[in-house]
């Protein structure tokens, strides 16, 4: 019967270069089946892989390792209770050397090499719109815990995402009410000459005129510079508050300077905790800072109001009541920061599981199922406080604290409204190919 | 130093080229997108030892030829809307106009005096991005959007972000470079350069004009290292005021030292030998900066003149 349908006649066939590669290609699928089979199975249960760009070297090396202390922590927690859909994680973490090129390549890496899922857990500004476009070639979802306005400012791409950490022009407009209200009216503002403190310059002066207040003076002072008593003067004497982001190691000598040049006349002094993280607040120099105000994403210390999630947080990180690691009180944590890397994981989380998300070939549902969030509810995997969360720009709002130094330690004082931070989205991811 | 006939010298480069294009069929994915990163950064440390390697101008500023290059392409098309051709080209002007007035400046000086003074304009102009951060995006940088980065040419369209097209162009360019490059140092032209780096004086008394030739150089070095800076934006879609800082003034001549200084392929082989030290080691310990010094000192006792150089000195005199 073959014979005579011509199924097995050789004659009337012609064996050309592309026959014989498809039949080689065939054979080879077969040899290879059983593996093929055992990787199939391997899948369902093989670990989800988060590639953690992290900041080990470099100027985010302070950040960079209680970012991964409080991932490590949430990855414990996450795979205690069964994992991502019942598969555990697994991180590979890459050291960025809070460097842009490195983190592109970085990124690249954990996409081509490592074979990750998703990105995680990059802070610095720079290094997160340096990735980007890594991530976007690459069709890598990345989740960063930055709280710059790169992300909400829609001009990054569709696989970038903010989940975990409000962004900074949600966190001055947040600022306005309670500083127009109680600090005074007449604010004059003191910056980094750089973007972290353009960020402050340009968002304040519009939040407090909202509040019926103003900004009256603006101090750029260069990032190179390591005395500061001759910019003081440039303070108008109508000075009501002093708003101050220095950062760095130099603003334990700006907070000295500007004590000594004020003495007993401070005015009312506000900043935001960006300057100290992972400094003492008792450090020398610092006293001056006795009686002022900090914004704190979360706040440092333990609170008498702590929710039994925020206890639980920390001491699953392993922070003290004084926001230090727990045996060593030298070393102080991140807190106003770190703990966006616990809640980005639980969204991850969440996205994963809304999306069935088997495989890399699931990114772009994964994509799709995180701009489908639209809220957060406090508890364990949102310590910090309640979110709402726009798909459209990939960044969260949430509540802020205002704390108030006091004997050596940091009080919430206030705690402001999700509403306080919202603003009108510059964009829409969504409308962007994946 | 013997002298290899031209076709065993062009006979090699063009080999190196046709090894570069076979790798990109061979090469794990990552390491083939890190490749083509490296042959960028090679066009870098190649325009950096044209004026180091051959006319013995020390420089610590080149980060600003590569930054000209690099925002000069980059805000032409994130600012003004240009097509990729066009940016390149914007951006290559940018830096032969930068390098011949800081040639005109700079060459006054020699020596450590150089030195100095092409780091302070280098210094300047990373300022002057900080300073202007409305249009450069200051230190955080700007993404060149993905649908931008597309190379049109007649009726083919060329999507730079597509790995291979990436690989390619960046081919291309490390290519031409190096082919010119290799032209240049054997051109009686390459020649005077030499003779100025070995004795100045002696080569005034001969009739030549050191300082023209020397301005030629350091604008041609400062154009090509503008070409890499212009590439990179285009290829990987980023300008940052980083790529102007001290630290890229400072990684060519890293580079170049130990390729091997004076030599047309050193400069390719430091960059590949840096990026995959780094690379490795990184995922060992944080403190492979530590290992990559180690690393350093073992080369500088062991092959003081660069990996090719002391080849060249040991073994392979014609080496160009």
């Amino acid at each position: 019967m073959a014979d005579k349908n011509g199924f097995f006649d050789l004659s009337k066939t012609t064996l050309t270069r592309r026959t014989a590669l498809k039949g080689l290609a065939a054979g080879a699928g077969l040899a290879v089946a059983p593996g093929f089979v055992r990787y199939s199975q391997a899948q369902s249960s093989a670990p989800i892989k988060i590639g953690f760009q992290s900041h080990r070297t470099g100027i985010g090396a302070a950040y960079g390792r209680w970012y991964e202390k409080t991932t490590a922590a949430a990855v414990k927690a996450i795979n205690a209770a069964g994992g991502i859909n019942g598969r555990q994680i697994e991180v590979i973490i890459e050291d960025d050397g809070t460097d842009p090129g490195r983190g592109a390549e970085v990124v690249g890496k954990f996409a081509t090499q490592h074979k990750t899922d998703i990105v995680f857990g990059t802070l610095f500004s720079h290094v997160v719109i340096g990735s980007a476009p890594a991530a976007g070639e690459n069709k890598m979802p990345y989740f960063v815990v930055s709280e710059g306005h790169h992300v909400a400012s829609t001009k990054l791409n569709r696989y970038v995402f903010q989940p975990g950490i409000t962004d900074v022009k949600s966190q001055i407009q947040s600022m306005a009410p309670w500083i127009a209200a109680n600090a005074g009216k007449k604010v004059t503002q003191i910056f980094p000459d750089f973007a972290f403190g353009y960020d402050h310059r340009d968002y304040l002066p519009p939040a407090l005129k909202a509040q019926g207040a103003e900004v009256i003076a603006q101090i750029a002072i260069p990032p190179t510079e390591s005395s500061f008593t001759k910019y003081f003067p440039q303070i108008p004497p109508e000075t009501e508050v002093i708003y101050h982001v220095m950062v760095g190691p130099a603003v334990l000598t700006f907070v000295k300077e500007l004590g000594e040049f004020y003495g007993s006349n401070l005015p009312q002094l506000f900043g935001f905790m960006d300057s100290l993280e992972a400094t003492d607040i008792n450090s020398p120099g610092l006293e001056f800072l006795d009686g002022s105000h900090f914004w704190e994403g979360s706040p440092r210390y333990a609170q008498a109001d702590d929710s039994a999630a925020q206890k639980a947080y920390r001491a699953a990180v392993g922070i003290d009541d004084n926001g230090a690691a727990v045996g060593d009180p030298k070393d102080v944590s991140t807190a106003s920061h770190m703990f966006g890397c616990w809640e980005t994981l639980y969204v991850v989380k969440k996205a994963m599981e809304d999306a069935g998300y088997k495989g890399p070939e699931d990114r772009a549902k994964l994509v799709e199922a995180t701009e489908a969030l639209t809220a957060f509810a406090e508890g364990p995997e949102h310590p910090q406080g309640p979110k709402t969360f726009n798909g459209k720009i990939h960044q969260c709002f949430g509540i802020q604290n205002i704390s108030k130094v006091e004997g050596g330690k940091l009080k919430v004082v206030h705690k402001t409204k999700i509403e306080d931070g919202l603003y009108e989205p510059e964009g829409d991811y969504t409308t962007q190919a994946l | 130093m013997s002298e290899a006939s031209p076709a065993k010298a062009y006979a090699l480069h063009l080999g190196v080229i046709a090894l570069l294009f076979v790798l990109s069929f061979m090469l794990p994915d990552y390491y083939h997108g890190l490749l083509a990163r490296i042959m960028v950064l090679a066009v870098f440390a190649m325009g950096y030892n044209m004026l180091f390697g051959y006319v013995g101008l020390f420089s610590l500023g080149h980060a600003m030829f590569f930054g000209a290059g690099l925002y000069g392409a980059g805000l032409a098309i994130i600012q003004l809307g240009w097509s990729v051709p066009l940016a390149l080209l914007g951006g290559i002007a940018c830096g032969a106009v930068l390098a011949l007035a800081i040639g005109l400046l700079a060459l006054r000086t020699t020596g450590v005096a150089f030195m100095i003074v092409t780091m302070m304009f280098a210094q300047v102009f990373y300022l002057l991005i900080l300073y202007f951060a409305a249009w450069t995006g200051g230190d955080q940088g700007q993404v060149v959007p993905q649908p931008a980065r597309v190379l049109n040419l007649g009726a083919t369209s060329l999507d730079l972000t597509n790995p291979t097209v990436r690989y390619m162009s960046a081919l291309v360019l490390f290519a031409l470079v190096l082919l010119v490059t290799l032209a240049v140092v054997r051109s009686r032209y390459g020649r005077v350069l030499v003779a100025i780096r070995e004795n100045e004086e002696r080569t005034k008394m001969l009739g030549y004009d050191t300082f023209s030739n020397k301005l030629i150089a350091v604008v041609a070095s400062g154009t090509i290292c503008a070409a890499s800076g212009a590439a990179y934006a285009v290829l990987f879609g980023y300008v940052g005021s980083s790529f102007a800082s001290v630290q890229y003034s400072i990684l060519p001549l890293l580079w170049v030292l130990l390729g091997g200084a004076a030599t047309t392929l050193g400069p390719l082989i430091g960059t590949v030998f840096m990026y995959y030290v780094i690379d490795v080691t990184s995922g060992y310990t944080s403190a492979y900066l530590l290992i990559v010094g180690i690393a350093l000192i073992l080369l500088v006792l062991f092959f003081p003149k660069g990996i090719l150089g002391s080849i060249r000195q040991r073994w392979l005199g014609w080496l160009p």
